[in-house]
């Protein structure tokens, strides 16, 4: 059930292209309210990925606006933007780890940059790594660990620092069923908590367990958007 | 703020380390730029004494004639040293060239011999006249020749010597003309070698200044610890480029008495004592060159990829 409060997140008929090709996203609207759960799906290429970037300003829409609540994305300066990432997780197909910092580190590393205390990052950090069952890997480097303990570092990493939103850009990609599963739970707990979560993913098996949102994209096109939708592509 | 550099800083240090491989790869090519460029510094110095050395043989004598008083002649000297051109002007009294020539022929009894028997000094009062700079010789002979001290003065040496002087101040002129190229030419490829290293260890850090970005860390967040690594590789290449100066030229020539292939017998220059008494400025200008180079290649490799 979705609350009328104000969206979080609010993507306004927005087409994104590169170049000469074909457009990556076309008219493209939706809203997502704060505490929800959505799955963006597709085919690989289809414009999930282009999403995600859009909204964390890595990418500028060609038309069309996204906000974050009153902000508008594409509207904040450049050296505003490490700022603003700071309220988004992000949590990448390929992890994303910095490969010379330990699995704490790496999760001290997103709380250093928003220049908060060391004392309250000597007490958070371990408390997260915990919490996504690694409180014996804290000083494990990423080429130590194996794909599921890396996913869920950079899942500690997304959360630590108590974003309003994680986006989670094909979390599962690289992993086996198992893992798979381990992470996708990870993700709800953490949407339970309070957390808006989008997820993007062309996992079949995940969208129809998860029983959410779920926003179907094909060629960049939004076809569907259904309350308790399925892995639909036709 | 502090909190932040304080970061910087760590970070940098801990990146170096971690690194450890391409830190001492890094470390390596940049101690032997720095040792092209402390070589040419070097170079650079030798040859300036070596110029020296030749700029000091040139001079030239203008001898006065029988009658001219001693007292005029210390003032023709007074006033050759009041001229800037003139480096100095150093009196030889007759009997001084008289004292000069027995001692010179002392083992040459037939010399002194038929010298006794003129019965008088056939030598002439001189002034033994160098110049600040050998360009200035010709305007010193102009000085001596003109028409108010003609009734002192005999001859002056110029005119003979012109050629030779000629040739040593073209041959000292194209020394520093070519020594000065030589200099810019190979800094510039040092400092190309070293922005082209630090260009690839960036490169290969590419990924993961996206990451630090993408995780909301600023510019300065992310440029400082590349900084900070640049700043501790010049250090220490500069130092490990002054060891291995040292190595060379001062302790193997000192473990082999000092007579070795190093051994420059310049007259005038002695490595080892140019090198204690430089010691500082020798390392502040590899740190000035090395530091320097190292940091803006950095700042403009990291640039490349905080465009996004």
């Amino acid at each position: 059930m979705r609350v009328a409060t104000q969206p979080m997140i609010t993507f306004q008929n927005v087409t994104k292209s590169y170049n000469e090709g074909p457009a990556a996203l076309e008219d493209v609207s939706f809203k997502v309210n704060p505490g929800e759960f959505i799955s963006l799906v597709g085919r690989s290429g289809a414009g999930k990925s282009t999403i995600a970037k859009l909204l964390i300003g890595e990418e500028k829409p060609t038309r069309g606006r996204v906000f974050f609540k009153d902000t508008e994305v594409n509207k904040i300066s450049s050296s505003e933007l490490p700022n603003f990432r700071r309220h988004i997780g992000i949590v990448f197909q390929d992890f994303r780890l910095l490969p010379n910092k330990t699995a704490y580190e790496n999760v001290a590393f997103a709380l250093e940059v928003a220049g908060r205390p060391q004392r309250e990052i000597a007490e958070l950090v371990p408390q997260v790594l915990d919490m996504v069952g690694l409180s014996e890997k804290l000083q494990s480097f990423p080429n130590e660990l194996s794909g599921g303990e890396k996913q869920r570092v950079a899942i500690a990493r997304a959360m630590v620092h108590r974003p309003e939103v994680i986006i989670a850009d094909e979390p599962t990609g690289n992993l086996d069923p198992f893992n798979s599963w381990e992470i996708i739970s990870l993700l709800q707990k953490i949407n339970s908590l309070g957390t808006t979560l989008i997820l993007a993913t062309h996992d079949k098996e995940v969208i129809d367990s998860l029983d959410k949102r779920v926003i179907t994209l094909d060629r960049g096109r939004l076809i569907r958007d259904e309350e308790k939708g399925k892995y639909i592509l036709a | 703020m502090i909190t932040i550099f304080s970061r910087i800083i760590n970070y940098g240090f801990t990146n170096f380390w971690r690194n450890g491989l391409l830190s001492t790869a890094t470390v390596a090519i940049m101690t032997l730029s720095l040792l092209v460029f402390v070589g040419l510094l070097l170079a650079n110095t030798i040859t300036g004494a070596m110029i020296n050395v030749i700029k000091d043989k040139i001079d030239i004598s203008v001898y006065f004639k029988t009658d001219a008083a001693e007292d005029q002649i210390l003032n023709i000297k007074q006033s050759l040293e009041a001229l800037p051109e003139v480096k100095s002007a150093e009196y030889i009294s007759a009997d001084q060239a008289l004292q000069n020539f027995k001692e010179k022929h002392k083992d040459d009894p037939e010399v002194l011999q038929s010298l006794d028997e003129l019965n008088a000094n056939p030598f002439q009062a001189s002034l033994n006249v160098k110049a600040q700079d050998p360009n200035k010789y010709a305007g010193i002979a102009g000085y001596l020749n003109n028409a108010d001290l003609k009734q002192y003065v005999d001859n002056v040496s110029y005119a003979k010597n012109q050629t030779v002087i000629d040739r040593l101040v073209a041959l000292v002129a194209s020394v520093n003309r070519i020594g000065l190229t030589v200099t810019i030419i190979l800094s510039f490829v040092a400092g190309l070698v070293i922005f082209n290293t630090i260009r690839l260890v960036i490169y290969s850090n590419r990924d993961e200044i996206g990451i630090m970005r993408a995780v909301g860390a600023s510019n300065l967040l992310v440029r400082g610890p590349y900084f900070v690594e640049a700043i501790i590789t010049g250090v220490i290449a500069s130092i490990l480029a002054l060891l291995v100066v040292f190595i060379f030229f001062i302790a193997i020539p000192g473990f082999y008495g000092g007579q070795t292939y190093f051994d420059l017998n310049v007259p005038g220059f002695n490595m080892n004592q140019y090198f204690y008494s430089h010691l500082f400025s020798l390392f502040g200008w590899e740190l000035l060159f090395g530091i320097g180079v190292a940091t803006i290649s950095s700042l403009i490799a990291v640039r490349k990829y905080l465009r996004s």
